[in-house]
């Protein structure tokens, strides 16, 4: 008998170690959390979520450059899936940082929470690695599960339930059609690789069962990218998860859906681009009308970011249309100045929801100019940014989005978008006003539907006074938002890189 | 003569500002534009009128990935616009330095945001860059007319301004991004320069929907006439020094839009166009004029008489003549230099009649203020183009020009001067004279509104008597911007040849 050494495939352990990062960081905090020690959990465990989150940043950092295919080609570590880490865990930093004092990781326990927190980033960043249908798949299924939890932390607050379930439905809904989908994509193409498919898919142009196939995985991705018309249960979910959450969901979510989107269109489905380009162009649109007067009457600041999300989203799906270098970078691009905004406005959120109890409503910014000035600027830099006004990054970002859409003989489809924009502005100038022009309201005064006001001296109101971890978030988003629409070279140089990812498009 | 300097020393002293006791911060707004102003004109005497093309050019990329260069220069299209913005700038900051605002840091924060914002928006020789400043210059208007404006529902004013003047930018960023991106060359440029020669060669279909995008935007910041619906509620809205600049140059940021882009980038969609935006000209004229006529508010007298004024430059810009656009520059400082201190006099006005400004309750007021009646009258007779000042060479010019290209237009529009005198001659004797109004107490001008309204009221007098100086200075870059279209006009000469 020959005894032949046992060779187990190869695994490029240093491509894999921003996941196992992630994965492992999970894994620790989960058995740091059971520890009894109050300052252990009230501390430590976030800290070392932090931690696992710098650590993901960094080992993206140290296999920067790198373009190679990992675990025979399921996952891909290239650029596009390292910026996009970049972007999710910076998202993952803030959450755990707006979540310090938050309620939700004491009701649900810290361990568990946080632990939920990077699963979650693990999972997006398998979704945005994935080259493989069956990866791809596992990636979504691992972001979301743990954010239906997530979203439901807060236990004694049924609309924080509420949100977990509707999510949790909604999102199986989306999951299962992407499956039929990517099943669709197989039987058409004969093949689960990106690779592959794009190969298969010389023969099958035009095929019903491909059509069907691709319409069905738009489906399914448009409902976690929160496109239109599959957008419904973005404002409940976003209104009644805890805002930590909801701050973590609005821009690594999106991040990643979009990685996704940019993977499953622009590389495999890249030669059917004719069949779906214009159904996506017409989606893009949708949602961006639909997002836009959505959001005009919402009077929650939640609500109101959840739809201007959807406004955003299709923006940024502009970027995916056109099937472009420039696209993609314009789409990378945007995720990440639209990580600062949003990060920016669900700190203040955030801040004020501690300090008014008058909750989410726009009604808790009133007066912020006069009380606190650099918050209150922060979250006028980040509205104006995402309405697109110049001297902050949105306008950059979105001024790249026209250039790709013009440039992608979608010149439409760019004035759409400053059509969408100028809708915004009426929604995102009430905040602004609210801020700026408005009396703060009477201390003590709560909504008729809100939670009891909590500044009568209580000490939970008490410790929620000082809270320099979001403050922190705030002003830090808030300056970069103002920062990258002077200086916007840095970012441009990460998203010509993760262009590059994208050998087939020019 | 560095360009960057003078266009961020407004923002870079308000922003030093912000470390300073709140009571003082007006005096880094007042050093900051004041010292503005002395560089604007050490600009003025440096300029070499005899030259072509740009000066004291800066140009540095600035986003390569998008082509977009930071490119700064001065020729005689925006010489006496950036000194125009200069001393209303300096003007209005020292008006307001002389009283009390809440929250003095952030009121001078944007006063001085907005005076980059303007100067830059003048100086912008890069498409993108141009389009980035003129959003960026309404900006602090938003704060504020929301923030220390007049009326009670001055922040639903200003939202609406704020909108309905950026729907006409943002089509304008639209536009500019398709000219960068669709313009043939070898690779994608916002230059002005380089856009010159190729922006026409872009199919026509497309030049004419660039070119209706870019007219919207300049049309809604004038206002004119179809396009003005948040005029009188933001003009009403807006404190009246922030009016003051608001009025005195944004509006001419838009006329000179049109001069700097619209018209050299797309000669051929603006000869296309040329009647259509006659047409508006012409209806802004007498429409502006007959509110002004009516109405009894002194504030929106004014405005609505600058919506009938940018009327007359745009109708000067688009009879495509040296002699019309040559008026229509000259009258665009003119406008700006009587408006301006016009609003301060309303302010004036106000105070002694109860603080109404409804011209019903005002009345009588010369009398025991010869000295404010004599500025109040120049400024009037400048506003009716009085022959001697430099607003009847303004009107004279853009008047000829449109006889030479659209006489039957001309004959319309001259009724426009004659109703100038009417609303105008309506506000003052209102205002001055008639019988003593109810609540009036009239008083002499004090000393510190002097100061900012006499030099005011002085330039006026001396551009009066030698209107030349914007003229020759300009005159060159004028007509290189209507070059080509004018000679589309004029086919048959050019044939002919």
């Amino acid at each position: 008998m020959i005894v032949a050494a046992a060779k187990g495939p190869h695994i490029d352990w240093a491509g894999l170690s921003p996941l196992i990062a992630l994965l492992g960081g999970a894994t620790l905090v989960l058995l740091v959390g059971l520890l009894r020690p109050r300052v252990v959990r009230e501390a430590l465990v976030p800290l070392l979520a932090l931690a696992a989150f710098g650590a993901t940043i960094g080992l993206g950092i140290w296999q920067f450059g790198e373009h190679k295919d990992l675990i025979s080609g399921a996952l891909r570590l290239d650029d596009l899936t390292n910026v996009l880490s970049f972007i999710f865990c910076t998202g993952g930093m803030a959450a755990v940082l707006l979540s310090w004092r938050a309620v939700a990781p004491r009701e649900a326990a810290h361990g568990e929470y946080f632990a939920l927190l990077l699963t979650a980033s693990a999972g997006m960043w398998v979704l945005v690695a994935a080259q493989n249908l069956v990866t791809l798949f596992l990636g979504l299924e691992l972001l979301s599960i743990p954010l239906y939890v997530l979203c439901a932390t807060e236990m004694r607050r049924a609309t924080s339930l509420e949100s977990g379930l509707k999510y949790l439905i909604i999102g199986s809904v989306g999951s299962a059609t992407l499956l039929y989908g990517l099943a669709f994509l197989y039987g058409a193409t004969g093949s689960t690789d990106f690779a592959g498919i794009a190969r298969g898919l010389d023969s099958v142009s035009s095929d019903s069962l491909l059509l069907t196939g691709i319409g069905l995985s738009v489906v399914g991705l448009a409902f976690k990218a929160s496109v239109a018309p599959f957008h419904q249960w973005t404002p409940d979910v976003y209104e009644g998860a805890p805002t930590p959450v909801t701050a973590f969901m609005a821009v690594a979510t999106k991040a990643a859906a979009f990685g996704a989107f940019l993977r499953l269109f622009n590389v495999a489905l890249l030669d059917a681009s004719a069949d779906w380009a214009p159904a996506l162009a017409v989606l893009a649109t949708i949602t961006i009308v639909v997002g836009n007067v959505g959001a005009l009457g919402q009077n929650s600041l939640k609500r109101l970011m959840a739809w201007s999300s959807v406004a955003q989203a299709g923006y940024m799906l502009a970027g995916v249309v056109v099937a472009t270098q420039l696209g993609v970078q314009a789409t990378v691009f945007y995720l990440g100045v639209y990580l600062m905004m949003n990060l920016a406005a669900f700190a203040v959120i955030v801040i004020r929801e501690r300090e008014t109890g008058l909750g989410d409503d726009i009604a808790s910014v009133q007066g912020l100019g006069a009380q606190r000035p650099l918050l209150a600027m922060s979250m006028t830099l980040a509205m104006l940014g995402l309405a697109g006004i110049p001297a902050t990054a949105g306008f950059i970002g979105k001024f790249y989005l026209i250039d790709a859409a013009v440039s992608g003989d979608y010149t439409w489809l760019g004035v759409v978008i400053v059509i969408g924009s100028m809708v915004s502005l009426a929604y995102y100038l009430k905040v602004i006003a609210a801020m700026w022009m408005q009396e703060a309201p009477t201390p003590g005064t709560a909504l008729a539907t809100g939670a009891p006001a909590m500044v009568g001296g209580s000490p939970e109101a008490d410790m929620h006074r000082i809270q320099p971890e979001t403050w922190f978030v705030a002003l830090l988003f808030g300056a970069a938002t103002l920062f990258f629409g002077i200086v916007p070279s840095p970012l441009f140089d990460l998203a010509v890189d993760a262009g590059r990812a994208f050998t087939g498009l020019f | 003569m560095n360009l960057t300097i003078l266009l961020w020393l407004p923002l870079a002293a308000v922003v030093a500002g912000l470390i300073l006791p709140a009571a003082e911060a007006r005096f880094a707004a007042l050093l900051g534009s004041g010292a503005t102003l002395v560089l604007a004109i050490v600009l003025l005497f440096k300029f070499d009128g005899g030259k072509q093309g740009l000066q004291f050019v800066t140009d540095k990329v600035w986003i390569s990935q998008l082509g977009i260069h930071y490119k700064l220069g001065v020729d005689g299209l925006n010489l006496f616009l950036i000194a125009l913005a200069a001393v209303l700038f300096f003007a209005s900051i020292l008006w307001t330095a002389f009283r009390e605002w809440d929250r003095p840091r952030l009121f001078y924060l944007w006063f001085g945001l907005a005076e980059s914002g303007v100067l830059g928006a003048l100086m912008a020789q890069d498409l993108a860059l141009f389009v980035i400043f003129f959003d960026l210059m309404l900006v602090p208007f938003l704060f504020l007319g929301g923030g220390w404006g007049d009326t009670p529902n001055r922040v639903a004013s200003m939202i609406k301004l704020f909108i309905y003047t950026l729907v006409g930018s943002l089509l304008m960023l639209s536009a500019a991004v398709a000219t960068g991106v669709l313009a043939p060359g070898d690779s994608v440029t916002f230059d002005l320069v380089q856009l010159g020669s190729q922006a026409r060669r872009l199919p026509v279909g497309s030049q004419e929907w660039i070119f209706l995008f870019f007219a919207v935007a300049f049309l809604v910041k004038m206002p004119a006439f179809p396009l003005h619906g948040w005029m009188p509620d933001g003009y009403k809205a807006m404190p009246l020094p922030v009016l003051a600049v608001f009025s005195g140059i944004l509006s001419k940021v838009a006329a000179y839009g049109f001069l700097r882009i619209a018209l050299p980038l797309f000669p051929d969609a603006a000869v296309h166009f040329q009647e259509l935006i006659l047409l508006v000209a012409l209806a802004s004229i007498l429409y502006g004029s007959l509110l002004a006529f009516t109405t009894p508010d002194s504030r929106l007298i004014l405005g609505y008489s600058s919506v009938a004024q940018l009327g007359f430059i745009t109708l000067g810009i688009f009879s495509l003549q040296d002699t019309g656009a040559q008026g229509a520059l000259l009258q665009a400082v003119n406008h700006g230099l009587v408006v301006a201190p016009a609003f301060f006099i309303v302010a004036l006005l106000a105070m002694r009649a109860g603080g109404s400004e409804d011209i019903r309750d005002m009345g009588g007021i010369a009398f025991r203020a010869p000295v404010l009646a004599f500025l109040f009258l120049v400024v009037a007779l400048a506003n009716l183009a009085m022959p001697g000042s430099s607003n009847f060479v303004g009107e004279f010019l853009i008047l000829l020009g449109v006889f030479n290209s659209k006489i039957v237009i001309a004959f319309v529009a001259f009724t426009g001067v004659v109703l100038a005198s009417v609303y105008t001659l309506r506000l003052f004797i209102g205002a001055m004279h008639n019988r003593t109004g109810p609540r009036v107490e009239s008083r002499e001008i004090a000393l510190t509104d002097g100061l900012v309204l006499v030099p005011l009221v002085a330039l006026i007098l001396a551009f009066a008597l030698y209107p030349q100086l914007a003229l020759s200075k300009g005159e060159s870059a004028v007509k290189a911007s209507i070059r080509d279209a004018k000679a589309l006009t004029q086919p048959a000469r050019v044939a002919a040849r």
